[in-house]
């Protein structure tokens, strides 16, 4: 058996796909009994679902720091 | 009405992943749109007296980058011009006719409307994770968005996988009550 917050971590990982099968038919289990877990289970999963379809781009640090620079310069 | 003001030294952690996000999407060339969000801020910064405080600052500097991309599209679009002479209607080769009304959008189409909407929900969410604590932003950048492993993320922040799982629990709590409120009731 395990408990909401080990629950919520598997859930989390499953997010990214690093949670193990005993972990995932756990958390299955777990889900089955726990409103509150599956409530939670089904907005992370939407979460990540909308991240997904939202193609978010990020500029890396480093070229974070070059910009700043070159901003730093003209100030 | 509030005054807004400028503070150049904070626009590259607050705004140029949210002006980047905004030109990839215009552009579709991470090159591009990353030498844009560059010119935006020059362009800010040459500007700067001219700011009345009547708009916030992401709002004008946004200002900016559409003027910027649109400048990119004319220089791109005159030298083409220069170039080439067009005899058909549209550029495809392998349509059947040249009909012009064989080119018009399909009017059923809601693909167009995915597109835009995919485009505003990644500022949507761009933002909330810029509203997010400095610690969790970098775990949730990392994990979701750069798609690190998480050893890697471990290793570069010199914390450990629980650690980790717990910052980016509390990223997403966060995360899911932010674009509840600036997503779902709009």
């Amino acid at each position: 058996m395990i408990n909401c917050e080990e629950a919520s971590t598997i859930c989390n990982k499953k997010q990214y796909k690093e949670a193990t099968l005993l972990e995932q038919i756990k958390l299955g289990f777990h889900l089955l009994f726990c409103k509150t877990c599956a409530a939670f289970s089904k907005k992370n999963k939407k979460l990540t679902i909308l991240c997904e379809r939202a193609n978010l781009y990020k500029l890396s640090e480093l070229e974070k720091e070059k910009i700043k620079e070159m901003i730093e310069q003209k100030l | 009405m509030t005054e807004y003001s400028l503070n150049p030294n904070v626009w590259v952690d607050k705004y140029a992943d949210y002006l980047f996000n905004y030109a990839v999407a215009r552009v579709s060339d991470s090159e591009i749109a990353k030498d844009l969000v560059q010119e935006t801020f020059l362009a800010g910064l040459k500007s700067a007296k001219n700011y009345q405080g009547a708009a916030s600052e992401r709002t004008w500097l946004i200002a900016i980058l559409k003027r910027k991309v649109i400048d990119y599209y004319r220089k791109i679009n005159s030298k083409k011009g220069k170039a080439e002479v067009r005899i058909n209607y549209n550029s495809q080769s392998d349509s059947a006719g040249d009909w012009l009304e064989e080119n018009v959008a399909d009017p059923f189409s809601t693909f167009e409307n995915d597109a835009i909407e995919n485009e505003e929900l990644g500022l949507a969410i761009q933002e909330c994770i810029s509203q997010l604590p400095k610690k969790q932003s970098a775990v949730f950048v990392m994990k979701t968005i750069r798609g690190l492993s998480t050893e890697d993320i471990c290793n570069e922040l010199g914390i450990n996988a629980s650690n980790l799982w717990v910052m980016v629990h509390r990223a997403r709590t966060n995360l899911m009550g932010c674009l509840n409120e600036n997503w779902f009731k709009l």
